[in-house]
C-alpha cells in the first residue's frame, strides 16, 4: 500500500488519494496550445457548450414530456409550451441549440479540412469527430420524433423506410426498426429511449475519445507548422513566455476561448427569444396522421444537401449515392494523398477542391428546400454528381501535389 | 484458458444479441390486429376512397366502364394481345365490378399519392412519381406500382390480411409484392 500521510490541507489530502494536482498539469496547466491560432479554433468549445445547453433543457423538458402517440402532442405544444413554467424557455433553448449546434459543428469540420488538420498523426481526431456527427445526426432524427406531428411521424416514415434498401426490399428490416408496420406506439418508445439515453451516452463516450485524441498531437495551427511541443513548453516554463510557442490550456488558452463562447452566448440567447422560429417546423404543428401527407417533406436544414444527393436518381442509384455521401467524410485522411499538412491556400488544386467543396454543399443545401421541379431539379442533379467527381477526384490531385 | 474464456464470452453475447434483437420485434398483438373488412357495395366510380388496414392507408377506386376500356387498350398495347384476351390483372372483382385495392403508400419512400379523377391518375408530391387508375407507375422514382394486400373476396366483402388463391396468383405472376 502507497504511504499516506496526515493532511496539511484538503487540497493535500485530496491530492494524496486522487493525485489531483498530476490531473491538473496533465490536462490543463500544462496541455500546450499554440500561439498561432485564430478564434475558428474555439468552435470545438462553443460545441461542447452547447451540448451542455441540451442536456439541461432536455432534462427540464423529459419531467413534463409523454412518449405516448395520445399526448406526446399535447404534451409538449400544450403543457410545456403554456402550463409548465418557462417551459417554453427550455423548448426554445433545446429547439434552436439543436440547430444551431449543426451550423458549429459544419463549420468546425471545414476549419480542420481548410487546416488540414486530420493528417499526421491526427487522423482519430478527425474519425472520432466523423462518429460524433453520425451520432448527433441520430440525436437530432430522434428527437424530431418526439412530438409527434406531422413532420415527426412523416420523416419517420421516409428515413424509416430507406432501410428496405429500394431493390433488396427488406420489408421486414424496416418493420423490425419501427416495432410496427407504421411509426407507432412502439416506434415513439424507442425512439424516446434512443434520444434521452443511449445517443447521448454515445456521445458523452465520443466526447472522451475526441478529446483523448488531441491530448498526444495537439492541436494544428494557422501555419500547420510542426512544433516541438516539449522545446517550447521548457521556453515557456523558464520564464521565456514571449518567445514561446505555447501558451497553457489553463487558463490562459480558456479565457480566449471564453471569450468567443460568450460572444457565440449572446447570439445564441438573441436567437432563442426573438427568432426562435427559425428552428421550429410550422408543419410539425399538426399533429400526426397516418392518413395523410404533407405536400412537401423535406427535413431538416443540416440534412438537406445528403437528402438532395438522394433525391434526383431513381432509387437504388438515389441509395447508393447517399449511402456515398454518409461515410465518404470518414476517409477523407486516406484520400487525400498529399503529406503537406498546410492550410489549403499553399496546396495548389487543393485549394479549389476545398472551396469547390464548400460551394457545392451550400447549393445542395439550398436545392434540397426548393420542390424537385424543372431548373432546381437539374441543378440538384450536378451539384451531386459534383460532390461525387470531387471526391473521385480528390486522390489524384493531392497525389501530385508539390511538397511545401 | 483464454480460448475456454473467449468460448463462453462468445456464446454469451451472441446470447445477448439475439433477446436484443428479440426485444426490438413488432408484438404479437400487433402482428394480430391485422384484418379489415371492406362492403364493397357501397364504393361509387372513379371515386377514391382511403380507408385503414395495419395503421396503413388503403386506396379503393372502383373502376367505371370507361376506365376499363382505357385499362384493357394499355395493356393489349404493351402486350400484343386482344383486349378481350386481357384479364384485369391489378384489379379485385367483386361481384360484376372491378376494384383497385392498394396500399396507398407511395413504393418509393412511403408518402401518400394524391388521386386527380379528371386525369385518372395518382401523384406522388414527396418526389414527382406517377401511377394511373390501376396503381401502376408511369413516372418514376417510384421502382414498382402500389402494392396489393393479401385479400379474400367473400360474397360483396373483401377481407384484408387474410390471402387467397387470386392474391397468390397476383404473386406468383409478379403483379404485386407480399405486404
Ligand atoms: C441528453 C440530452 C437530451 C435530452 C434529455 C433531450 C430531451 C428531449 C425531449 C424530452 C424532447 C421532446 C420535447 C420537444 O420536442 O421539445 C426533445 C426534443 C428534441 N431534441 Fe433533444 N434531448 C437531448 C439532447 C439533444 C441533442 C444533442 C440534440 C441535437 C443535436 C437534440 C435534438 C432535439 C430535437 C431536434 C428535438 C425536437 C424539438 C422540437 O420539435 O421542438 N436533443 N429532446
Ligand atoms: S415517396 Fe413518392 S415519389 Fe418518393
Amino acid at each position: 500500500m502507497a504511504h499516506f500521510t496526515k493532511a496539511t490541507s484538503l487540497h493535500d489530502w485530496l491530492n494524496q488519494r486522487l493525485g489531483i494536482d498530476t490531473l491538473n498539469r496533465v490536462l490543463a496547466t500544462e496541455y500546450w496550445i499554440p500561439k498561432n491560432i485564430n478564434f475558428l479554433w474555439a468552435m470545438g468549445m462553443i460545441l461542447a457548450i452547447t451540448f451542455g445547453l441540451l442536456l439541461i433543457s432536455g432534462i427540464f423538458l423529459l419531467m413534463y414530456y409523454q412518449p405516448n402517440i395520445d399526448l406526446a402532442f399535447d404534451s409538449v405544444n400544450y403543457t410545456i409550451m403554456q402550463e409548465v413554467g418557462y417551459g417554453w424557455l427550455w423548448r426554445h433553448v433545446h429547439g434552436v441549440a439543436a440547430s444551431v449546434v449543426f451550423l458549429i459543428i459544419y463549420i468546425h469540420m471545414f476549419t480542420g479540412i481548410y487546416y488540414g488538420s486530420y493528417k499526421k498523426g491526427r487522423e482519430m481526431i478527425w474519425i472520432s469527430g466523423m462518429l460524433l456527427f453520425v451520432a448527433f445526426s441520430a440525436e437530432a432524427f430522434s428527437g424530431y420524433m418526439l412530438p409527434w406531428g406531422q413532420m415527426s411521424y412523416w420523416a419517420g416514415m421516409v428515413i424509416t423506410n430507406l432501410f428496405s434498401m429500394g431493390g433488396l426490399h427488406l420489408d421486414g428490416l424496416v418493420e423490425w426498426i419501427r416495432g410496427d408496420y407504421v411509426p407507432a406506439q412502439a416506434f415513439l418508445n424507442r425512439f424516446f429511449m434512443l434520444h434521452v439515453l443511449l445517443i447521448p451516452l454515445a456521445i458523452i463516450g465520443l466526447i472522451g475519445l475526441h478529446f483523448g485524441a488531441l491530448r498526444i498531437p495537439h492541436v494544428n495551427n494557422q501555419d500547420g507548422e510542426e512544433i516541438d511541443f516539449d522545446a517550447e513548453a521548457k521556453k515557456y516554463l523558464a520564464g521565456d513566455k514571449a518567445n514561446s510557442k505555447v501558451i497553457r490550456f489553463m487558463n490562459d488558452f480558456l479565457a480566449k476561448d471564453m471569450m468567443v463562447v460568450g460572444i457565440f452566448l449572446i447570439l445564441f440567447f438573441y436567437l432563442v427569444f426573438y427568432h426562435y422560429d427559425f428552428a421550429m417546423d410550422p408543419v410539425n404543428f399538426d399533429p400526426a396522421n397516418g392518413l395523410k401527407t404533407p405536400t412537401h417533406i423535406y427535413p431538416e436544414w443540416y440534412f438537406l444537401w445528403s437528402y438532395e444527393i438522394l433525391r434526383p436518381f431513381s432509387t437504388n442509384v438515389g441509395l447508393i449515392a447517399f449511402a456515398f455521401a454518409q461515410v465518404i467524410f470518414f476517409l477523407l485522411p486516406f484520400l487525400d494523398r498529399s503529406p503537406n499538412a498546410v492550410p489549403a491556400s499553399r496546396r495548389g488544386l487543393f485549394k479549389y477542391w476545398f472551396w469547390a467543396m464548400l460551394i457545392d454543399m451550400i447549393i445542395l443545401t439550398a436545392m434540397g428546400k426548393v420542390p424537385p421541379e424543372g431548373i432546381f431539379s437539374a441543378i440538384g442533379f450536378y451539384a451531386a454528381i459534383t460532390f461525387i467527381g470531387l471526391w473521385i477526384a480528390l486522390p489524384f490531385i493531392t497525389k501530385f501535389e508539390k511538397k511545401v | 484458458m483464454g480460448k475456454a474464456f473467449g468460448a463462453v464470452a462468445g456464446v454469451g453475447a451472441v446470447a445477448s444479441l439475439y433477446a436484443m434483437k428479440r426485444s426490438w420485434d413488432p408484438l404479437p398483438s400487433v402482428k394480430a390486429a391485422g384484418f379489415t373488412t371492406l362492403d364493397m357495395s357501397q364504393y361509387k366510380e372513379n371515386e377514391l376512397v382511403v380507408e385503414k388496414w395495419r395503421g396503413k392507408p388503403i386506396f379503393v377506386l372502383k373502376q367505371s366502364k370507361e376506365m376499363l376500356e382505357s385499362y384493357d387498350k394499355n395493356m393489349s398495347q404493351i402486350t400484343g394481345k386482344s383486349t378481350a384476351e386481357m384479364d384485369k390483372k391489378r384489379l379485385i372483382k367483386v361481384g360484376d365490378d372491378y376494384f383497385l385495392i392498394c396500399v396507398g403508400l407511395c413504393t418509393h419512400l412511403g408518402c401518400i399519392p394524391g388521386y386527380n379523377p379528371d386525369e385518372k391518375s395518382f401523384l406522388c408530391a414527396c418526389h414527382g412519381g406517377m401511377y394511373d387508375d390501376t396503381g401502376m407507375v408511369t413516372k418514376s422514382p417510384p421502382p414498382r406500382g402500389l402494392d396489393i394486400p393479401p385479400f379474400k373476396v367473400d360474397g360483396m366483402k373483401v377481407v384484408l390480411g387474410e390471402t387467397s388463391p387470386e392474391y397468390e396468383k397476383m404473386l406468383a405472376d409478379g403483379i404485386t409484392l407480399k405486404v
